[in-house]
């Protein structure tokens, strides 16, 4: 059907060359790919869960894990990741939850940088309760 | 894939992006300090067996295992067809059960806690 319509069809390029066209595509897909990490990392929580499960023993193990060459270099990235991930999502969050207040809409400064104190805040805190300092 | 999914896969995904977003760096930076030798008090065994013992510990780590599985699931998917693999049905299939397979392991494992 698609030959009697069309003399000349328009193949779409299927490759993912267009990435580098632009720096801005670049980092589009540096936040998309932070997806692998988080994603990754959370894997690495399950199997640590297991690990608690499994009893003291178990749990030694997965803590020598995590000091492993390849595992400090994984977390490094990961982190790296991570951030940039919060970085690019608290910096949307004036387009995602505009707020109005009377005739005006507030800046979008004061949105995203609630978020930023928020994080702040939070990230301390579980810091402070895990007892890590 | 019909429009009444839309919000369904996509409500989970915003959820854990923000979540993500607020936990994950601080999480990683619990790990790490751990690999460099200074194990914050909450990963000893007793400390983290009794606090994950707990039933809304354990509502709360299942939790964020689900909303971070299912934001990368999301994103995973999304990324496939951006860099060419338009087999979405498939790839949506595939990221959206590995994502719910990972958080029915957390589950089972937090049973046993």
């Amino acid at each position: 059907m698609a030959e009697e319509m069309s003399r000349k069809p328009y193949v779409r390029e299927m490759t993912f060359r267009w990435i580098f066209r632009h720096p801005r595509y670049v980092r589009y897909m540096a936040r998309e790919f932070s997806c692998l990490f988080i994603g990754a990392y959370t894997l690495l929580m399950v199997w640590g869960l297991k690990q608690l499960a499994d009893g003291p023993e178990s749990w030694r193990a997965f803590l020598e894990c995590l000091q492993s060459p390849a595992s400090i270099l994984f977390q490094v990235l990961a982190l790296g990741f991570a951030l940039y991930h919060s970085f690019t999502w608290f910096n949307l969050t004036p387009k995602a939850l505009p707020l109005q207040v009377g005739e005006e809409f507030l800046p979008d400064g004061l949105i995203s940088g609630a978020h930023y104190a928020g994080w702040a805040v939070v990230s301390l805190a579980i810091l402070y309760l895990a007892g890590a300092f | 894939m019909a429009k009444s999914n839309k919000p369904i896969v996509w409500g989970p995904f915003a959820a854990g992006g923000t979540l993500t977003a607020f936990l994950t760096p601080v999480l990683i930076l619990l790990t790490l300090l751990a690999a460099f030798g200074h194990v914050p008090d909450l990963l000893a065994y007793e400390r983290l067996h009794a606090f994950a013992g707990h039933w809304a510990a354990k509502l709360a780590l299942a939790g964020v295992v689900f909303l971070s599985l299912w934001s990368t699931a999301h994103r995973l998917r999304i990324t496939c067809y951006d860099l060419g693999v338009h087999a979405d049905t498939l790839v949506a299939t595939v990221v959206y059960i590995a994502a719910l397979a990972g958080t029915g392991a957390s589950v089972l494992y937090l049973a046993r806690i």
